[in-house]
């Protein structure tokens, strides 16, 4: 009884199967480093098992978390755009299984097949789109004390 | 069940920095039972009366438990109270989270801040009646690791059923989830065309969930929320807590969202 949405289901079966042939498991243990802030964004990955802390870099602290990712979710979406570089870094906070990706074999594809292309860079839209609002939301602040309404 | 009865404080336990839960036992007669979703009017002398949904009820079966966010003066003079103080109280009012509309399916309880309070009684009776339906599943929203509500409850819930917990901004040494907490709803087990909503929290993330859990399946007539506006009669009279054709106290504060959705897009002044 579950739902496995994430990333994946923004694509048909058929696109999903063109990713996937381009995809190979890797592992990570607990507390690597995936990528860095600046970084050029040459890989991307899907985590299917762990969770993914995303993070920036500042000075004299511990990178402090911005999100968590865990199963089905992508990690990274620079490779996507120019300049194709990070602009978080992102570290396991537990061992992790993903599907990693080379991202200019994927651009590649996208571009030989804008049908494919299309249908990516949708599915990478939506999750720009979801994070956004999800920044957006902690923003306001919603928890905190009441400015004249919500609990 | 409109004069307010006195209740004594019999347990104060703090939850948060600003979060006290209190138990209450009637002094007299106690008021007629409260379903979970429900509401009391409660009066901290002399400040006055504020509306409290039940956080959960005592082992004599006459007791109200309820949580309070001390925000205001009422409910920093409630959150100040100690054993042996009173308090006058009215209810029971407002509809009561629709668990029946679950049988046989899938529940998922939806948390925001102290929006887990209406939902712990809920929870309770949904995991003590586990042949009613297939599933339960509880995902927590908070402000900061400090801000959520119920620490030790949700580790002996997580034995019982899936529970996912976010964090709006981490504190060193949080090993958990951050971000908002419609980032958990793939992460958590449940069927959406099989499946029964319940949410409470801030109305803004009440609106995203009801959304993204529509989008995902899940019937608009099975996503209840609790909804809030300021209440001061409790029995439908007074129209402070009117919201187009309804009055919350009455016809809500549980109101399904194929019905409240239009209502809350329109603008109040
Ligand atoms: C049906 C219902 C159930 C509720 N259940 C609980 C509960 O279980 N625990 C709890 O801590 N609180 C609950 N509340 C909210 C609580 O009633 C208010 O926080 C309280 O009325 C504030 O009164 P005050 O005198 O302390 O502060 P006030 O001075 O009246 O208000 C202080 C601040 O809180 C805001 N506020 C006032 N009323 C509300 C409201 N209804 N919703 C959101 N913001 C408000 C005000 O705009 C102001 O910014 C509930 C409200 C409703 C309508």
């Amino acid at each position: 009884m579950t739902t496995s949405a994430g990333f994946l289901t923004g694509l048909t079966e058929p696109q999903r199967g063109q990713l996937l042939a381009l995809a190979e498991t890797v592992r990570f243990p607990s507390g690597a480093r995936i990528f860095d802030e600046g970084e050029l964004a040459e890989r991307f990955w899907i985590a299917e098992e762990g969770s993914v802390a995303l993070d920036v870099h500042v000075p004299g602290q511990s990178p402090p978390i911005v999100e968590t990712l865990g199963p089905g979710d992508l990690v990274g979406w620079s490779w996507l755009f120019p300049p194709y570089r990070w602009h978080l870094g992102a570290r396991t906070l537990s061992p992790v299984t993903a599907r990693q990706f080379d991202a200019a074999a994927v651009r590649d594809r996208c571009a030989r097949d804008p049908d494919f292309g299309h249908a990516l860079t949708c599915a990478v839209g939506s999750v720009i789109g979801r994070r956004l609002r999800g920044a957006r939301a902690r923003l306001l602040d919603l928890y905190g004390p009441p400015r004249g309404g919500g609990r | 069940m409109n004069v307010p009865q006195p209740y004594q404080v019999v347990g104060r336990d703090r939850e948060t920095a600003d979060t006290v839960t209190l138990t209450l036992e009637p002094v007299g007669d106690p008021l007629p039972a409260f379903r979970p979703g429900q509401f009391a009017m409660v009066y901290a002398f002399p400040r006055g009366e504020v509306p409290l949904s039940l956080s959960g009820t005592t082992p004599s079966g006459t007791g109200l438990t309820h949580t309070v966010r001390a925000v205001g003066p009422v409910t920093s003079a409630l959150a100040g109270l100690r054993p042996g103080h009173h308090v006058g109280v009215r209810g029971p009012f407002g509809t009561p989270w629709d668990l029946a509309a679950a049988r046989g399916g899938d529940l998922l309880l939806v948390a925001g801040g102290v929006g887990l309070a209406p939902l712990r009684p809920l929870l309770l009776r949904a995991l003590d009646e586990p042949r009613d339906h297939r599933g339960v599943a509880l995902v927590v929203g908070a402000r900061t690791p400090a801000d959520l509500l119920y620490r030790d409850q949700c580790d002996t819930w997580a034995q019982r059923a899936p529970v996912a917990v976010t964090v709006d901004r981490p504190e060193p040494g949080w090993t958990g989830n951050v971000g908002v907490v419609t980032t958990l709803l793939d992460r958590v087990p449940y069927q959406p065309r099989n499946t029964t909503a319940y949410l409470c929290g801030p109305e803004v993330m009440m609106r995203a969930t009801a959304r993204d859990l529509v989008h995902r399946g899940v019937p608009a007539s099975r996503v209840f929320l609790s909804l809030e506006r300021t209440m001061r009669c409790g029995t439908g009279h007074c129209g402070q807590c009117q919201l187009g054709p309804l009055l919350l106290c009455r016809d809500g504060p549980v109101v399904a969202w194929d019905r409240a959705e239009a209502l809350l897009a329109v603008r109040e002044l």
